[in-house]
């Protein structure tokens, strides 16, 4: 059971490095989507017995991650006509370089974290902060905004991860509640992305300094 | 079933003003429901409800000390936006309406969530609905305070997901069924996992504290302070904070049933104190007066989490100034709303001479600028003075000098700013606009009435106030 876990969690980790590494928009776009199917797999995974509610979170996992909010992303890019990350604020060199060098912190760290028996051998806690992590890099190292939406679904992609040590316990309140906000941020996100569009012809972060102190 | 009442009646009434056709007469809607909130929310406030221990949702002490000022300020908010949204009668009001009284469902369920989970979908649900109404002037200017908020913002709350589930983790350590409302979690007390306790703390505080807008995660405020209505700038400094505040409070008392408490405290100490030492700086340097209001509040927040630092006296002081808080910034901002308005500008390099222009939003705008910079006899005059008095109590002597000094400089920085803004020859930009904009009493009266209320609470504090802040704070520290 282990094996297959922890393998679906390399992926995604592997996921992440793709993300840093990639200038062109698009393979952003599609490392997070099959991450976000990587991590709709993993509760059912996860679980010995089957429980439908259980399936019903990675189903909608999949659904929302993988399907409905990367073609949300493809639209806001196909509005804003850009294909690629150019001149970013942190190169995509070192942004690897970073994220490797965080996901092996992430490892080492998580090793010093007190866990429970059942979660000590799995990746779930390391995944969960490396992608946290690379979330960050691509939040405040990008300058498009689609590049930062990415970024920080990355970062909710790894607090998802956190979330599956608990899914056995908290009641899925909490997990619907992931979803449901998820969604709707990215919505409203992606109607600003377009705003934003129209009112700077642009999707240039650095061009929003007008207001500064 | 009365507790329920206060989150139905606001989402009934948004519902009902997505629905409502007349553009003229939608935005009655609002005082409406926001009167019946506050008639409701007060009759609980004398009479409470009984709470059972174990429920995740319900109008416990925390709420009952606080609730009560977010609605008095929302009714008086919603009271000027009638007739602020018929001055603004150029842009369609329906989503404004509606979302303004969504937040005021969602803040009454934010403040009586006893549950991590449920209180961080309230504060979510929160920050989503303010994001049209901080747009809503559709300048290109706003859509880029709306991006910041949304960026820092969803940031914070993203953390402060994490830091539940790290607290949620530290109970399944400690032995936990995984049952996380705040009562369930205190009484594991010690069993707690210690070093998830305090890495949840961490993200918690930052997380939330980003919302309520604590230096260094402040960066947002200027931004959507300056760009949103003077109305939305109110509701959030005077309520959106006000959870998150209460949220900080209620997961500090989980840290300190499990024994990290003195963490908490410093932690908060400090984050409080370099605060307000950010918000006088950016106040003393700063020169556009809705940008101000921000710093002020910075300072602010920064006051109530020094509050909290110093044990139940402390606590109880916080609860004190939010009230204060509330009742005086909300005033401030409607009245710097008028004169921005008025003036066409938002610079003392532009705005000048507005007791001539708007007499009475400038007479208000003054005193409530002595009102925020804590001058007797305003109720922030009488809260502050209980921080400092718990200070010197707990041993605090440098942190309240610290404290003192920030005072000092924040009241230069408001009194430069304000009176650039009040005294002087009034500019030629603003002799024109003062023709288009009358002072009519709709939008002075909600001021003046909030500032009112804000001397009362300091000449005369109601002793039912007294008695909420108490249960609040012996629900906070219960006594072995």
């Amino acid at each position: 059971m282990n094996e297959t876990q922890n393998l679906l969690i390399g992926m995604a980790m592997g996921l992440n490095l793709l993300a840093l590494g990639s200038s062109r928009l698009p393979s952003v776009v599609r490392a997070m989507a099959v991450q976000g199917v990587v991590l709709g797999l993993l509760p059912i995974v996860i679980e010995a017995r089957f429980d439908w509610l259980v399936a019903l979170v990675g189903v909608v996992t999949i659904a929302v991650k993988g399907v409905v909010i990367p073609s949300l992303l493809r639209r806001a890019m196909r509005a804003a006509n850009i294909e690629r990350e150019i001149e970013p604020f942190i190169g995509f060199v070192p942004s690897l370089l970073l994220g490797a060098v965080g996901t092996i912190a992430a490892v080492a760290l998580a090793h010093e974290l007190p866990l429970l028996p059942e979660h000590a051998g799995t990746l779930l806690v390391p995944g969960s902060l490396a992608s946290i992590f690379t979330g960050f890099i691509l939040l405040v190292g990008r300058v498009k905004a689609i590049s930062q939406v990415c970024g920080y679904l990355i970062l909710e992609n790894g607090i998802y991860l956190f979330g599956l040590l608990l899914i056995h316990s908290t009641p899925l309140l909490v997990e619907s509640g992931i979803l449901l906000d998820l969604t709707v941020g990215v919505f409203v996100i992606g109607i600003i992305v377009d705003r934003i569009q129209r009112a700077f012809d642009s999707l240039d972060t650095r061009k929003l300094t007008a207001l500064h102190e | 079933m009365r507790e329920l009442l206060l989150v139905a009646i606001p989402l009934l009434g948004a519902g009902i003003a997505l629905l409502w056709r007349g553009e003229w007469s939608r935005p009655l809607l609002l005082p409406v429901f926001a009167g019946l909130h506050t008639a409701l929310v007060f009759w609980m406030l004398v009479d409470p409800p009984a709470v059972s221990p174990a429920s995740w949702f319900g109008f416990d002490p925390i709420a009952r000390a606080v609730l009560p000022a977010v609605s008095l300020l929302f009714l008086a908010c919603s009271v000027y936006g009638v007739t602020y949204l018929r001055i603004r009668s150029e842009r369609p009001n329906r989503i404004f309406v509606a979302l303004l009284l969504a937040i005021l469902g969602l803040l009454s369920a934010g403040h009586q969530a006893r549950h991590l989970g449920f209180l961080w979908i309230t504060t979510e649900a929160v920050t989503l609905a303010a994001v049209p109404l901080i747009h809503f002037n559709g300048t290109p200017r706003a859509f880029e305070a709306t991006w910041k908020y949304l960026l820092i913002g969803g940031t914070g709350i993203a953390l402060s997901l994490l830091g539940s589930f790290c607290l949620g983790y530290a109970s399944l350590r400690g032995g936990g069924t995984g049952d996380l409302t705040f009562a369930a979690l205190a009484a594991q007390g010690t069993a707690l996992s210690r070093p998830w306790v305090l890495i949840a703390w961490v993200l918690l505080l930052v997380g939330y504290g980003t919302k309520m807008g604590l230096a260094p995660m402040h960066t947002w405020k200027p931004d959507v302070y300056g760009e949103a209505p003077g109305i939305v700038g109110a509701v959030l400094a005077g309520g959106v904070t006000t959870v998150a505040f209460t949220a900080i409070l209620r997961v500090r008392a989980v840290v300190d049933a499990a024994g990290a408490g003195a963490v908490a405290a410093r932690t908060l100490l400090v984050i409080g104190l370099f605060s307000m030492l950010v918000a006088a700086m950016l106040l003393l340097a700063t020169r556009d007066f809705k940008r101000m209001l921000a710093y002020s509040s910075v300072e602010h927040m920064g006051i109530l989490v020094i509050g909290a630092s110093f044990g139940a006296a402390g606590t109880w002081a916080a609860l004190f100034h939010v009230w204060g808080n509330s009742l005086a910034k909300g005033s401030l901002f409607l009245s710097a709303g008028n004169i921005r308005r008025a003036a066409g500008a938002r610079t003392v390099d532009e705005v000048g001479g507005m007791a001539i222009v708007t007499p009475r939003s400038a007479a208000t705008f003054v005193a409530g600028m002595f009102a925020v910079t804590a001058c007797p006899p305003f109720g922030p005059f009488f809260s502050e003075l209980a921080v400092l008095r718990a200070a010197f109590e707990t041993g605090h002597t440098t942190a309240a000098l610290l404290f003192l000094c920030g005072l000092l400089f924040v009241f230069f920085g408001l009194t430069r700013l304000v009176f650039a803004v009040v005294d002087g020859r009034p500019r030629a930009a603003a002799a024109a606009g003062s023709r288009r904009v009358r002072e009519s009493l709709g939008v002075v009266l909600p001021a003046a009435v909030l500032l009112a209320f804000a001397l009362w609470l300091g000449l005369a504090t109601p002793a039912v106030l007294r008695d909420a802040w108490s249960a609040a704070v012996a629900q906070l520290f219960p006594s072995p």
